[in-house]
């Protein structure tokens, strides 16, 4: 808050670390005047476990895992990430197959993730049922995540170099069952909120973040992309094969929470899209390219950047020749995107700071690292 | 003037119910009972480790090489073995292995070269106490007995 005094007619209220709406265990202080809002102050860190740090005493291999645990929710994306940055580093290319099977899972990944967003952020707002919906299809795409790696949350199922499990059988079909047994889900989601009422007064108009905003904060993700920013790394700079497969950049003009229900929902067809293209095209051959056992990247830095399902998601690793990274940095989408809420609940009512915080779509063990 | 008629008519909400009620056919019902039917779980679920004997002659099938200590990222795993001077090899004296640590990542597992340390199905690992959830080999070898509780 750049006042620290306070008008006698306002008030401070601290809202979380233990508020349901908040993600986690954010905080955030408002300065209110009535139910308006005049400022915001976000206190992170209380999941802060020093995964950085961690990196530093662990070898390339072993730190994979850890990776999953920064945003729990789209483990698979993170994972991603980190094995590109690593591959980058020792100059390996994952061999076709596994670039196939990365691009599945992390497309599975992205719609769990948005699911996820969708039914939280819909209660928030007020509407339970999407909620129910939600995690019963997300709960499909776990199952497809256990039989594959054996885990479903915290999955650790890329290695370096492409994959460490072979395709169980039957993943194809169980992939295409999925991808045309969700599509009518989605309209259904679309049915119960695109149109109604509530949920329209709700969102239409609130927390309006334009491109130019996007761009002074270095929000990505679907926050950018609302706002008319046809921004996809994806399609920016393609990686693991994706410009191989068709699919459509959604946009919307208006920036506000509306619209980024909207870019998501969307957001989720194009993955089924993908997901489509590339279970009908899985190419033979190894799953692994080689790697050394013993890895010793040689001295040098690479950052590889993705687009996770909440925004751009870096990693940044220094090598010094020895077994273990000697820095690895994370850019964290949910971060980044957590710094224009300020500016997006300003003059908005109590009850917004919720929908706002929402539709952000933030994961704190990613914030926290 | 259909906008306005629909607007009057609730025509949005009442579509939304209808989705509600489309789904509330007892097939639609997702809820596992969990303490009463218990989860199949996956072929290669990563739960509770197990230490694999020999089924014919119950000897372990650990050869003490210490690669699952090495690759275990939270140093969880600790082998110690004895030589054996008749048949040069190296014999397994304890395995310890903290499941309060473990995360389940299944480096442990790849880096086994005998299929000996495998990641189980079974995933009921509660404990009512801390040192419960240090392995050694004989739990490690017989598996987890999680109570089951009968009305």
């Amino acid at each position: 808050m750049s006042q620290t005094f306070l008008d006698s007619n306002e008030l401070v209220l601290n809202m979380g670390p233990q508020h349901p709406s908040t993600h986690g265990v954010l905080r955030v202080i408002l300065k209110l005047d009535g139910e308006r809002v005049n400022g915001t102050e976000c206190v992170i860190g209380y999941l802060h476990r020093g995964v950085e740090k961690i990196a530093e005493n662990r070898t390339y291999q072993m730190f994979a895992p850890y990776v999953d645990r920064m945003d729990y929710v789209a483990a698979v994306s993170n994972g991603l990430g980190y094995v590109l940055a690593v591959e980058r580093l020792i100059n390996v290319e994952a061999t076709p197959r596994a670039q196939a099977v990365r691009v599945i899972l992390t497309e599975l990944n992205r719609i769990a993730s948005h699911l996820l967003w969708l039914g939280t952020h819909a209660l928030d707002i007020g509407a339970i049922t999407p909620l129910f919906y939600t995690l019963r299809e997300r709960e499909e795409v776990l199952k497809i995540f256990e039989n594959y790696c054996g885990a479903r949350l915290t999955t650790h199922a890329f290695r370096i170099g492409g994959l460490q499990y072979e395709l169980y059988d039957g993943f194809e079909r169980e992939v295409n069952a999925f991808c045309d047994w969700f599509i009518p889900k989605v309209d259904e989601y679309e049915e119960l909120l695109t149109n109604n009422r509530i949920w329209r007064e709700r969102l239409i108009g609130v927390g309006i973040l334009n491109a130019a905003d996007c761009k002074r904060y270095g929000v990505t993700g679907p926050v950018l992309r609302a706002s008319g920013v046809a921004w996809d790394l994806r399609k920016a700079q393609p990686y693991c094969g994706y410009q191989n497969y068709e699919f459509d950049i959604p946009t919307r003009q208006n920036a506000d929470t509306y619209d980024r229900y909207v870019v998501r929902m969307e957001e989720m067809r194009q993955s089924v899209r993908i997901v489509r293209q590339a279970v009908g095209a899985i190419p033979d051959g190894p799953i692994k390219a080689k790697v050394a056992k013993v890895l010793k990247p040689p001295v040098g830095e690479a950052y590889v950047s993705i687009e996770a399902p909440k925004g751009e998601l870096g990693y940044y690793i220094v090598s010094d020749g020895t077994l273990n990274p000697y820095r690895v940095r994370v850019r964290p989408p949910s971060l980044i995107n957590l710094q224009a809420l300020d500016q997006m609940v300003r003059g908005a009512l109590v009850a917004d700071v919720v929908a706002i915080i929402g539709t952000l779509d933030i994961v704190l063990g990613e914030i926290d690292r | 003037m259909i906008a306005l008629l629909k607007k009057i008519l609730l025509v949005d909400l009442l579509q939304g119910l209808w989705v509600t009620f489309r789904n509330q056919h007892p097939k639609h019902l997702y809820t596992e009972q969990y303490p009463l039917e218990r989860p199949k779980v996956a072929e290669r679920f990563r739960g509770a480790p197990r230490l694999n004997i020999n089924p014919d002659n119950g000897e372990t099938l650990c050869i003490s090489c210490d690669l699952c200590a090495k690759a275990c990222p939270e140093n969880l795993i600790v082998v110690t073995s004895v030589r054996n001077e008749q048949t040069k090899r190296k014999d397994l004296t304890t395995f310890t292995y903290d499941t309060s640590r473990c995360m389940f990542c299944g480096l442990c597992e790849d880096a086994c070269p005998v299929d000996a340390l495998e990641l189980t199905q079974d995933f009921e690992l509660a404990s009512y106490t801390r040192e419960g959830l240090i392995w050694d080999r004989q739990m490690l070898e017989e598996g987890p007995k999680p109570t089951r509780y009968t009305r």
